[in-house]
């Protein structure tokens, strides 16, 4: 009793053998994290029993979106060959992810995209056109977000995450059941915003869900030099929200770890991180090198593993799919591609005057003076030409 | 918009002088009682009332729904206010001290600033972000950071600064109500000057834009702003003495900037002299001396002259006297002012 040896003084007055080693006092015990980690290893539906479970409508549905959304990729690369868009960032291999975040969530929802993400704001029902504008060079935003629930493409990385939390915890507060869905890649994980805007969701219990593409690459950097953690699924557990991880090429099971994580956040669950496995078939953009980073051997293995291929072979084997199915998906991809090449190959309408038009709600007078002097250049322009 | 009428029972009747923060206090709390749509958040402002206690008593007016002690993390703080408002609420953010605020730049000028514009004036930004800047007050290292020239440079924010009590109650409400972006930069060493303003009879809500002339006079014009108002008006004072009558312009908005005003009144007295805390170089008294002589060069007797903070980091405090611009410093410039030849 009298035997144990310290060097702390004993508050006088207490009792000697009243001593007992106890936690520090404003410690307690925090979130369980066993129920937050992320699968063992990505969820897959397509191949498993599973695919018995799911609604053969939603099954075809993603198919047709699917073969819509490589579709307009090549549309998109073409026309910037062609030299109509300044840049794209193609999502060739990625259209699971990008058609499953579009279909998981419901209308009153909200989307908010990456620069990289504009077939997930198609596949939501966002002209095309309007959608690739900013990439057209046009305007900045080719939309009004409010009209399909869309937020600008968010170019700086992962800057669209706290504005995702900020408007679902917003919704929240008024007592609206609305879900934000937001995108970003493996890169953007590294980025303060990203971190910043885990926390205040969890904290906040906001019903949003982000989705993380890891397609391998961020430009050419691999994910070995932007994470040392066991898999971007991990990070949510530190957060306190729940990870998962589900292989991004199965559109099916993208679609479900979305549509769960979707449900939980509406009823109140808080906020949910999904890896989803991936991979950019393309280069980053058509101003992309991908040859200095990557072998063609890589890229071969992951073809094989093309979120397209799996499906159409899992509906064919399962019946759900015939070469009539197949036809008109091809054949609806082709009039949507036809209508956008249409549609790009005019020239936009640009008036310049709409440079100062929305800076503010109401000009100051500096840009007034500036409107003008512009205003003055350009008549001067159309009566010299 | 009008004067406010104020919701509290009558105070006693010789109601004591009311400070800068209480007047700032009393702006936010009058435009969280008539809009719902208005929410504060930062670090500290609930159950503490902020640092310097300006949000002091809203959290438990309101809710903490309404006034929210958020996580350590401004570039969260401000990220989250923009998606707060996309859905149509009125965030009104505070920054706990100026250098404090740079983590959020990225959100500031990449969206806050931008988004009406890159949305076609589809998704206007109605927040306010509320900077307490400026030194004066001892405070150590990143406390006394005069940070308003980064935002002056950043097109689609306005930059407004309040040098009295009655303007931080009517220019805070201003920015509240304001449909664009306001930084609302908060001289911090004025927080607790006093003035007769009540908060029972609050005064009106003050247009964003306008600068305003607190002395007249005939020889100089003393251009400023914020924390240096006081330092003018001593200046000013002072200058009698050498028999020079200045006029001090408070410009109160640094973005828009009135030029009408300044310029009105440099044509009058024909000399100015800008004073600022902020460094000199690509400070705003560059931009200023620069608009003020291309307007009215004629009018000119001498070079349109600066006074403002060294350009160096903002000083430990037990220097910070050396560096932040005096009564001296101002009197000396205006002693530059070309008297002999104009004369």
């Amino acid at each position: 009793m009298q035997q144990r040896s310290s060097t702390v003084q004993e508050p006088p007055g207490a009792a000697r053998d009243a001593y007992r080693p106890t936690p520090p006092p404003a410690w307690r015990p925090r979130t369980d994290p066993a129920p937050l980690l992320p699968e063992a290893e990505p969820l897959r539906v397509l191949g498993t029993d599973a695919v018995a479970d799911a609604d053969p409508e939603l099954l075809r549905r993603l198919y047709r979106e699917l073969v819509r959304g490589r579709r307009y990729n090549a549309q998109a690369t073409a026309l910037t060959k062609q030299g109509r868009l300044a840049v794209y960032p193609s999502t060739t291999g990625q259209e699971a992810c990008e058609v499953a975040a579009a279909l998981a969530l419901e209308e009153r929802d909200w989307l908010f995209p990456s620069y990289r993400d504009t077939l997930a704001a198609v596949a939501r029902g966002l002209d095309p056109v309007q959608a690739l504008t900013l990439l057209r060079g046009d305007w900045h935003t080719g939309y009004d977000p409010r009209e399909h629930r869309i937020a600008p493409l968010s170019t700086p990385l992962a800057t669209q995450l706290p504005h995702a939390v900020g408007l679902a915890h917003a919704a929240r507060l008024k007592g609206d059941d609305v879900v934000a869905l937001a995108m970003v890649g493996d890169g953007g994980t590294s980025e303060g915003d990203f971190h910043e805007a885990l926390n205040f969701a969890a904290v906040w219990q906001a019903p949003v869900v982000f989705l993380v593409q890891n397609n391998g690459f961020a430009i050419s950097v691999p994910l070995a030099k932007q994470t040392a953690a066991p898999s971007l699924a991990h990070k949510a557990v530190g957060y306190g929200m729940p990870g998962r991880l589900v292989d991004g090429n199965d559109a099916v099971a993208v679609h479900q770890v979305l549509t769960e994580a979707v449900t939980r956040a509406r009823r109140g669950g808080g906020p949910t991180l999904v890896e989803a496995i991936t991979y950019r078939i393309d280069a980053h953009t058509n101003a992309d090198d991908a040859t200095r980073y990557r072998g063609d051997g890589e890229v071969e293995t992951w073809r094989a593993h093309d979120p397209v291929l799996l499906l159409e072979r899992e509906l064919t084997e399962r019946g759900l799919l015939d070469e009539d199915g197949r036809r008109a998906a091809a054949e609806e991809a082709e009039t949507m591609a036809a209508r956008l090449r249409e549609r790009m190959n005019a020239d936009p309408v640009l008036d310049p005057m709409d440079l100062f038009a929305h800076v503010y709600a109401e000009k100051t007078a500096q840009l007034r003076e500036q409107a003008a002097q512009l205003r003055a250049e350009l008549d001067a322009e159309s009566e010299a030409g | 918009m009008t004067t406010h009428a104020t919701a509290r029972p009558a105070a006693k009747a010789a109601a004591k002088p009311a400070t800068m923060a209480q007047a700032l206090q009393r702006a936010m709390r009058d435009a969280m009682a008539e809009d719902p749509t208005v929410h504060v958040m930062g670090e500290d402002v609930g159950t503490l009332g902020g640092v310097f206690r300006v949000t002091d008593g809203l959290a438990k007016e309101f809710g903490e729904d309404r006034c929210t002690d958020t996580p350590l993390a401004e570039a969260g703080i401000l990220g989250t206010a923009v998606g707060m408002a996309m859905y149509g609420l009125r965030p009104v953010v505070e920054m706990q001290f100026d250098a404090f605020a740079y983590p959020a730049f990225e959100q500031l000028i990449s969206h806050v600033s931008r988004m009406r514009n890159r949305t076609r004036g589809a998704m206007p930004m109605p927040l306010v972000v509320r900077v307490p800047y400026g030194g004066g007050i001892g405070g150590v290292e990143h406390h006394s950071d005069s940070s308003e020239a980064y935002y002056m440079a950043t097109p689609g924010l306005h930059v407004v600064t309040p040098a009295t009590v009655e303007d931080a109650y009517g220019l805070l409400r201003a920015a509240i109500a304001s449909d664009d972006p306001v930084v609302f930069l908060e001289p911090k060493r004025l927080y607790w000057s006093k003035s007769d303003w009540s908060p029972e009879a609050p005064s009106a809500v003050e247009p964003i834009g306008k600068a305003v002339v607190r002395r007249r006079g005939t020889s100089a014009t003393l251009i400023t702003y914020g924390p240096s108002l006081p330092v003018c008006m001593e200046a000013a004072e002072a200058a009698t003495a050498e028999g020079w009558d200045l006029e001090v312009v408070d410009l109160r908005s640094l973005v828009p900037f009135d030029d009408e005003t300044v310029c009105a009144s440099v044509r009058r007295t024909g000399r100015a002299v800008v004073v600022h805390e902020s460094a000199g170089f690509g400070g705003p008294g560059g931009e200023i001396a620069a608009r003020v002589t291309e307007r009215c060069f004629h009018h000119l007797e001498a070079p349109v002259l600066r006074v403002a903070g060294f350009d160096i980091p903002y000083p430990p405090p037990m220097l910070e006297r050396h560096h932040l611009p005096g009564v001296d410093r101002v009197l000396d410039a205006v002693a530059r002012l070309q008297w002999e030849a104009g004369s």
